[in-house]
């Protein structure tokens, strides 16, 4: 053996994960794989506040207080960070089920299904589960190969399955789930805070320069950079403050954007949302205080480029996304049933009609869409890896 | 003491039977994967992390159906303890909004907690109730928090038969 030392590039997992997600900072951050509007966002948060804090703050800060631009300096940080640990962390997405789980999955279903005649479609892979005493039917996702957990549902523009999936959103460049919907929230929630803030601040800005002119008979002009953020911040202000109020409403009924545009919980012959606590207190602690969920993804973990071991299952040991070694599947005479011990014995499913392949439901715009919210300097790149 | 049991189980079964004494490192090098199964979800009280303590008719003649149980039981006992929101998960969260989520960089949080002591669970079930009897446990953080994924080990040594067949009637338990 020669005595130079090979050094080996270690692969992570996040190289090999599939969808259409890009991995920034050796699998840190996670993104969708449009950022263009994402840019735009930030370019107009930090670009408004600059001007803000360069030629409004001076004035105010002598004239008023200086308090003025220190809220606004912590409240533009909070912005910020919000938006950067949305954008940059995993959603809540669903691995795609490996090829032994995605085998004994098929079984039970063909078990469930039967005997289909030749020529007839298979009927639709639906599973009914009953949560807290309603019926909710789980649909089968045909590109992850799994049934899709209560809430889940699959993003067409990332390519996965996230959990309690709220909406894609272009302007954060990332999916909105489990996992990131309460950044997504406090970013709306502060942003519109800080939209009003430079909004009012600009108007007294202005008022107080005019007053200023009137009494000491003096002429200077607004400068323009305040036409400017305001006319920003009016804008802003109509969407962004419209959506906080949308998400408002949802949390508060904890339902997710999807269920609200699919019509789930409403209408006189729908199941009820069965998630809901039926008290606006609950509902918001659940969603915005509930438990940090780590992500199942692990991006960061390193493959184990191993095929001549058999794939031992061990939880101790650094398990491989992808198993090594194909499992030799036992041929049984009976299929391994293990029945959804909740499913009522009507469990073909009972939608005859049309198998739909029901994989993607795009969301890509949130109804009330922001126009420009305000642009700020990111001088702080924040690292969530979490 | 589970090895004495587990030997009236093997006396008991005429005909030729996969078990035999396990330990981690021998499954590893001495038994082949025949089967894997796979506990699923149990979704009845939403969406919190829950698993069916249905026993699977491949684990009949593999482990007792309260061993099965108290493992399962115990797994969906950590995770509700982890998903739990009290007053802990409010602190947890307030404060980690005001310092910006920035306190995540230096300490864990209750569910990262948890899932170790889950770990560290999973692998003394493994060391101890489930390899002696060739099977392992895998956790289900690694298979998306979607399913318990069991696999079943048989001997390389044994004439083939495979070892989860229902054929094979155990009556023992």
């Amino acid at each position: 053996m020669s005595a130079v030392m090979i050094t080996r590039k270690v692969t992570r997992k996040w190289e090999k994960l599939p969808g259409k997600n890009t991995f920034c900072c050796d699998g840190r951050v996670m993104m969708a794989r449009q950022k263009g509007v994402f840019y735009l966002t930030l370019f107009l948060i930090v670009g408004t506040c600059s001007l803000f804090f360069a030629f409004e703050c001076p004035y105010l800060a002598v004239h008023l207080s200086p308090a003025i631009p220190v809220f606004a300096v912590l409240l533009f940080v909070f912005v910020v960070a919000m938006l950067l640990r949305t954008s940059f962390s995993d959603p809540g997405v669903l691995p795609r089920a490996l090829p032994e789980e995605a085998n004994f999955i098929e079984m039970e279903i063909e078990a469930a299904n039967g005997n289909v005649m030749a020529g007839q479609r298979p009927p639709p892979r639906i599973k009914n589960v009953q949560i807290n005493n309603q019926i909710v039917k789980l649909k089968y996702c045909y590109t992850c190969k799994i049934f899709r957990p209560p809430r889940a549902s699959h993003c067409s523009i990332c390519d996965n399955c996230v959990d309690r999936f709220d909406h894609h959103c272009p302007w954060v460049g990332n999916c909105v789930g489990k996992r990131n919907y309460r950044y997504f929230y406090l970013f709306t929630l502060s942003l519109s805070l800080l939209t009003i803030y430079i909004f009012a601040f600009n108007i007294v800005h202005v008022v107080l320069r005019e007053y200023r002119n009137i009494f000491e008979h003096v002429v200077s002009l607004t400068p323009h950079c305040t036409v400017l953020e305001v006319l920003v911040c009016f804008f802003t202000l109509w969407s962004v403050v419209g959506l906080t109020g949308f998400h408002t409403y949802l949390i508060s009924l904890n339902q997710t954007t999807n269920e609200d545009i699919k019509g789930s919980w409403s209408g006189k012959n729908r199941v009820q949302n069965p998630y809901s606590h039926k008290n606006f207190i609950k509902n918001c602690c659940e969603v915005l205080c509930g438990p940090t969920y780590p992500s199942v993804l692990d991006r960061r973990g390193v493959m184990l480029e191993d095929s001549t071991r058999p794939t031992p299952s061990d939880a101790s040991a650094a398990s491989t996304y992808k198993s090594t070694n194909p499992v030799s599947q036992t041929t049984k005479s009976s299929a391994p049933l293990i029945p959804n011990e909740h499913t009522p014995e009507e469990a073909k499913p009972s939608i005859g009609a049309g198998t739909q392949k029901s994989t993607s439901s795009p969301k890509e715009e949130k109804p009330p869409s922001p126009t420009s919210p305000n642009a700020v300097a990111p001088a702080v790149i924040k690292e969530s890896a979490h | 003491m589970a090895s004495l049991h587990y030997y009236e189980l093997m006396t008991e079964t005429s005909l030729h039977s996969s078990i035999n004494f396990h330990n981690l490192q021998e499954l590893r090098h001495s038994a082949s994967l025949a089967n894997k199964v796979f506990i699923q979800r149990d979704y009845t009280d939403g969406t919190v992390c829950k698993f069916q303590t249905k026993f699977p008719s491949e684990l009949d003649s593999r482990i007792e159906r309260t061993l099965f149980e108290d493992t399962v039981k115990t797994l969906n006992n950590y995770y509700a303890e982890a998903e739990k929101i009290g007053g802990q998960s409010y602190l947890e969260g307030c404060l980690a909004c005001l310092t910006v989520y920035l306190i995540f960089l230096c300490i864990e949080t209750r569910y990262e907690k948890v899932l170790k002591k889950i770990s560290r669970y999973i692998q003394e079930q493994n060391e101890k109730v489930y390899a002696p009897r060739g099977l392992l446990i895998t956790d289900p953080i690694e298979r998306g928090m979607r399913v318990i994924e069991i696999s079943v080990y048989e001997d390389r040594g044994s004439s083939g038969s495979s070892s989860g067949s229902s054929t094979t009637s155990s009556s023992g338990r």
